[in-house]
């Protein structure tokens, strides 16, 4: 029979299939933070039950911690108590941890594949939906809830009836200054975000090909926002090569085994999928989201569509847009370049490279955090940190940060802010903030000229 | 966990698409390490401004609706995938979410917390919307064994899907935990031939 990528894997991890119910299937990888994990470690104490497999958690300390001054003691009560308390449990259950301030200390999605935890053909699992990030690499990566970390915990396993499988073609070259983020926000605009709820979706075609890990990942990151449980890409040259020579990835015979086993893993020819959708690279340019979800983006020069909704308005009526509207010349505050979707280094190369010789508008506060202390070193580095500096703007210690805004970093009530995270929900990055989703390139040009911009005459 | 056979009740209509987990429960009340206590800040955004004063116009402070079931509309907990959105719902008091289509994260995190996700097609959805917001003392009934839910007063009945693994757990009180240490051999077996 001819098989997906996504088939080859699930079914090489599945112990064993319920009648009438989901299968059980090991769990390769197990990523944990300190915001799902605690009522989990909690859950299995009161049961009296023993971790089954510690080696194969990882734990980092992310989505509650402070982006400036990580040397001192945190000064929020609350969040300096999840910390001490993820640190104790995976000191007493012998799990590795990168806490604040290691050397390895990131988020999640960033810092498991720069170390190479993250490989092909694995199933991996985290308390966090943007677990899809992982799939770029042609694993099996998906969000679980607090419940699921404890099932994982206990038994290595998760039980999942096997989703559907949905693939996404897009051929042709993508216009100058069209980013990853680009691409899955069009595709995300084209089919809503329901679209791929119940299925594993695979990414294919010239576009995903041509792309770097980075950008794959941005791609993968977001597959949740359209409801998918997970994105996929087949794993190439350019996986197995950014594996190589990583922290955790394998050496020497063994890498050479694994990169055998890798090559059998992309769709079959003639596989099919229960959905395809397609489409065309020359179709797709920088975009803006106007609403409340992420599937409510539209091109830079387009105008917000008119619908009569009660949804629609109410998204509208909290962005204080109107249908029919241009999101062009409007003034914004507000910038975040950050979060798992865009913080990796070459998110603030793309930036830098913007930014380089200019001055950030007086108005704007910016905000740059990158993905993980890999990525900051890296920015220091490649002198990055000088270009931002000179220009204005506030480079903070990694974390989710204003992503999610669960520490300090808030955008004000009924400010706009120009963001490369993955979320503009009603009150994602703060009460009352509106979120408008973007690239890095759109974001940087934003914080330069103070409003929205059309990135593409600059380029022309 | 919690058994679940059969639930009689009026219910809350709350008549808005696509609500995500930020609403039901906003990320800065995420910071417990405990289960408790997250009943209070559902939908916190939408009950009080930001100075703490009640909202008078949300359906849920309105007090001639009451129950243990709450009415959503379609594409009910989309976004994140905190198990704190379920908590926040049950610790608020509801036992059922009825909707037209439910994320699939947040439907397997109700199901973990005795929370049952019922899926209606939307015209029925819309028909209870419609009823219970015009007479709040209108009763539902929901019936895990035969899969239905209807309306007490009328004969307005419809049934739904449950995959029956799940409604199993449900109805016998019993968690996925317990069913995978069922089968740790299984697994361990796995484990050697295979990884
Ligand atoms: S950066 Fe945002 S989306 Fe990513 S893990 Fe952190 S909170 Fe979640």
């Amino acid at each position: 029979m001819k098989k997906t990528l996504f088939d080859k894997v699930w079914d090489s991890h599945v112990v064993q299939s319920i009648q009438h119910g989901p299968d059980i299937l090991y769990i390769d990888t197990h990523l944990i933070h300190e915001v799902t994990s605690p009522q989990a470690f909690n859950e299995l104490e009161k049961r009296g039950i023993k971790i089954m497999r510690p080696d194969k958690i990882i734990a980092t300390a992310d989505h509650n911690t402070p982006t400036i001054n990580q040397h001192l003691p945190i000064q929020d009560a609350l969040s300096r108590r999840q910390l001490e308390q993820l640190a104790d449990n995976c000191h007493k259950h012998g799990i590795t941890l990168y806490e604040l301030g290691h050397k390895y200390n990131g988020i999640v999605h960033v810092i498991a594949p720069e170390l190479g935890i993250t490989q092909p053909g694995t199933t991996l699992v985290c308390g966090d939906s943007h677990t899809s990030t992982h799939g770029a690499f042609g694993a099996i990566a998906f969000g679980i809830g607090t419940s699921q970390v404890a099932q994982v915990f206990a038994s290595q396993c998760v039980l999942l009836a096997k989703p559907k499988s949905l693939r996404i073609t897009i051929n042709g070259n993508l216009h100058p200054g069209v980013l990853a983020k680009d691409v899955i926000l069009y595709i995300i605009s084209q089919l809503g975000t329901n679209a791929g709820t119940g299925y594993f979706c695979e990414f294919a075609g010239d576009v995903f090909k041509n792309m770097t890990m980075e950008s794959r990942m941005t791609v993968c990151n977001m597959s949740i926002e359209m409801g998918a449980r997970g994105g996929m890409i087949a794993p190439d040259e350019t996986t197995y090569k950014y594996i190589e020579d990583r922290k955790f990835a394998p050496k020497g015979e063994l890498y050479a085994e694994k990169v055998a086993y890798w090559k059998t893993l992309p769709t079959d020819k003639g596989a099919l999928f229960d959905k395809e959708y397609y489409f065309d690279a020359a179709e797709i340019q920088p975009m803006l989201t106007y609403g409340t979800n992420p599937g409510m983006g539209i091109k830079i020069n387009d105008t917000i569509p008119k619908k009569r909704d009660a949804s629609f308005k109410k998204a509208l009526k909290y962005m204080d847009f109107k249908a029919g509207e241009c999101l062009l010349e409007k003034p914004i505050n507000y910038v975040f370049i950050g979060s798992c979707t865009n913080s990796r280094i070459e998110d603030f190369r793309v930036a830098a490279q913007y930014i380089k010789g200019r001055q950030k508008a007086s108005n704007v506060t910016a905000w740059l955090v990158p993905g993980s202390k890999q990525v900051e070193a890296q920015i220091h580095e490649e002198g990055l940190s000088r270009i931002f500096e000179d220009a204005g703007f506030q480079l903070r210690q990694p974390g989710c940060s204003a992503c999610l805004a669960m520490n300090a970093d808030k955008i004000p009530k009924n400010e706009y802010c120009v963001s490369t995270s993955n979320r503009n929900f009603e009150g994602r990055q703060g009460q009352g903030a509106r979120t408008i989703l973007a690239s890095p390139l759109m974001a940087a040009a934003t914080a330069i000229e103070g409003k929205i911009v059309d990135i593409t005459k600059q380029l022309n | 966990m919690e058994k679940f056979t059969i639930v009689t009740s009026t219910a809350i209509p709350l008549d808005v698409e696509n609500i995500d987990t930020d609403q039901i429960i906003p990320a800065r009340f995420l910071k417990a390490t405990n289960k408790e206590g997250f009943g209070e800040n559902a939908f916190r955004d939408w009950r009080y401004d930001n100075f703490g004063n009640q909202n008078d116009q949300c359906i849920l402070n309105q007090k001639i609706y009451t129950g243990s079931i709450l009415i959503a509309g379609n594409n009910f907990g989309c976004g994140s995938s905190r198990e704190h959105a379920a908590w926040a719902l049950t610790g608020y008091g509801f036992k059922v979410i009825v909707s037209s289509f439910f994320a699939d994260i947040f439907k397997g995190n109700a199901l973990n917390n005795s929370l049952l996700p019922i899926e209606i097609s939307p015209e029925f959805l819309k028909r209870i919307m419609e009823l219970v917001k015009v007479k709040p003392t209108t009763q539902l009934r929901i019936d895990l064994e035969n899969q239905t839910i209807a309306v007490v007063a009328e004969s307005l009945q419809e049934s739904f899907d449950i995959d029956l693994y799940k409604k199993a757990c449900m109805i016998q009180g019993y968690d996925d935990i317990d069913f995978l240490l069922s089968k740790k051999k299984a697994i361990e077996q796995f484990e050697f031939s295979k990884i």
